[in-house]
């Protein structure tokens, strides 16, 4: 692998990775009147993280069906208020385990 | 002192989402160097983008010999999103922090930081984000570091296991809120519907998973704010809290 089109790449991805992140922050200081507008940027995080969870979730680790196994642990434990961590360790111990025991 | 405070709040904040990032990284790494980076480049990569889905596909890019303007556009895509979190922070943040430090706080908007800060009621002050950021990064590239430097030693059903770490985190943060608020819940279900539509029937496979991922969140969003405006007594609870 060439190294200098490599890091050509990282440079590119790390800039095209700040600009949406950097640009609204520092260029728009104005609160928002609009109610709906206020409304969608507050619901955005959940509609995002749903998006990004389901279905990709399904196709995350060695096979379909250790990936749902690995949701249901997931599911259950964060429905019972467990926290980042103990979730995200609770699902991958349940998937190691379903993929031994394939 | 104020200032020490809200940093240290920051940080407990942080802890969780540092710790999580450990495994999601440690894959990173992993794949990385068995795919044949330098283990320098994949610390080089977590450090400079700071992000998980677009890094790793621009990684699988890279693999792939894929041209600068495939490898920009496809990570601007994925990205696009942090531009709606943004934009969203510009609403919490207090309104006098200054340029250099929005900058700085910038750097670090992922989907986890953000959804952590936005739970937070108020203003949010610079030293809290500061402190918010700190053990994610930290987190991010202590990962990448082992998951590249010892790949060789994990076993590939534990190599497949780590895959779920990611999503894992993302069910804790919306579960809970799913739970407390219908508008949530239903939000939550509009987004995953639309993202499931848009990746399995066959007339929208050439939309790509960035593009995938915006769609949703706008549907889901647009369609909660019109169903479910927050009324703006709602927003002077949270100014004054």
């Amino acid at each position: 692998m060439e190294m200098k089109r490599v890091l050509i790449c990282v440079a590119l991805m790390a800039l095209v990775t700040y600009i949406p992140r950097v640009v609204p922050l520092t260029a728009f200081r104005k609160p928002i009147k609009s109610k709906y507008l206020r409304s969608f940027l507050d619901y955005t995080p959940y509609a995002v993280l749903g998006a990004m969870t389901f279905p990709d979730v399904f196709t995350s680790t060695g096979s379909l069906i250790s990936a749902l196994c690995g949701t249901a642990a997931a599911l259950v434990l964060s429905y019972r208020g467990k926290g980042l961590v103990t979730v995200a360790c609770a699902a991958i111990a349940v998937v190691y385990l379903v993929e031994l025991l394939l | 002192m104020n200032w020490k405070r809200e940093f240290v709040r920051g940080l407990g904040d942080g802890l969780p989402i540092g710790l999580g990032y450990i495994p999601v990284a440690f894959t990173f790494g992993f794949l990385a160097v068995s795919g044949g980076l330098p283990v320098w480049v994949a610390c080089l990569i977590s450090f400079s983008n700071l992000t998980s889905a677009g890094q790793f596909a621009g990684m699988n890019l890279i693999f792939a010999g894929a041209g600068y303007f495939e490898v920009a556009l496809t990570t601007f895509v994925i990205n696009l999103r942090y531009m709606l979190m943004s934009l969203s922070l510009t609403q919490r943040i207090e309104k006098s922090m200054g340029t250099l430090k929005r900058m700085l706080v910038g750097f670090a908007v992922t989907d986890e930081i953000f959804v952590v800060a936005s739970l937070n009621q108020g203003p949010l002050r610079a030293a809290y984000l500061f402190g918010l950021m700190a053990l994610p990064i930290g987190g991010w590239n202590l990962g990448t570091f082992l998951g590249a430097a010892i790949s060789d030693f994990l076993p590939l059903a534990l190599q497949n296991a780590m895959g779920i770490a990611l999503y894992g985190m993302f069910i804790a943060l919306i579960v809970p809120a799913s739970r407390d608020s219908f508008h949530v819940l239903v939000i939550v279900l509009i987004a995953v519907a639309v993202n499931c539509v848009l990746t399995y029937v066959p007339v929208f496979s050439f939309i790509s998973s960035g593009f995938r991922i915006i769609a949703a969140t706008v549907a889901g969003a647009g369609i909660g704010a019109f169903l479910f405006p927050k009324e703006d007594e709602d927003y002077v609870k949270r100014e004054a809290a």
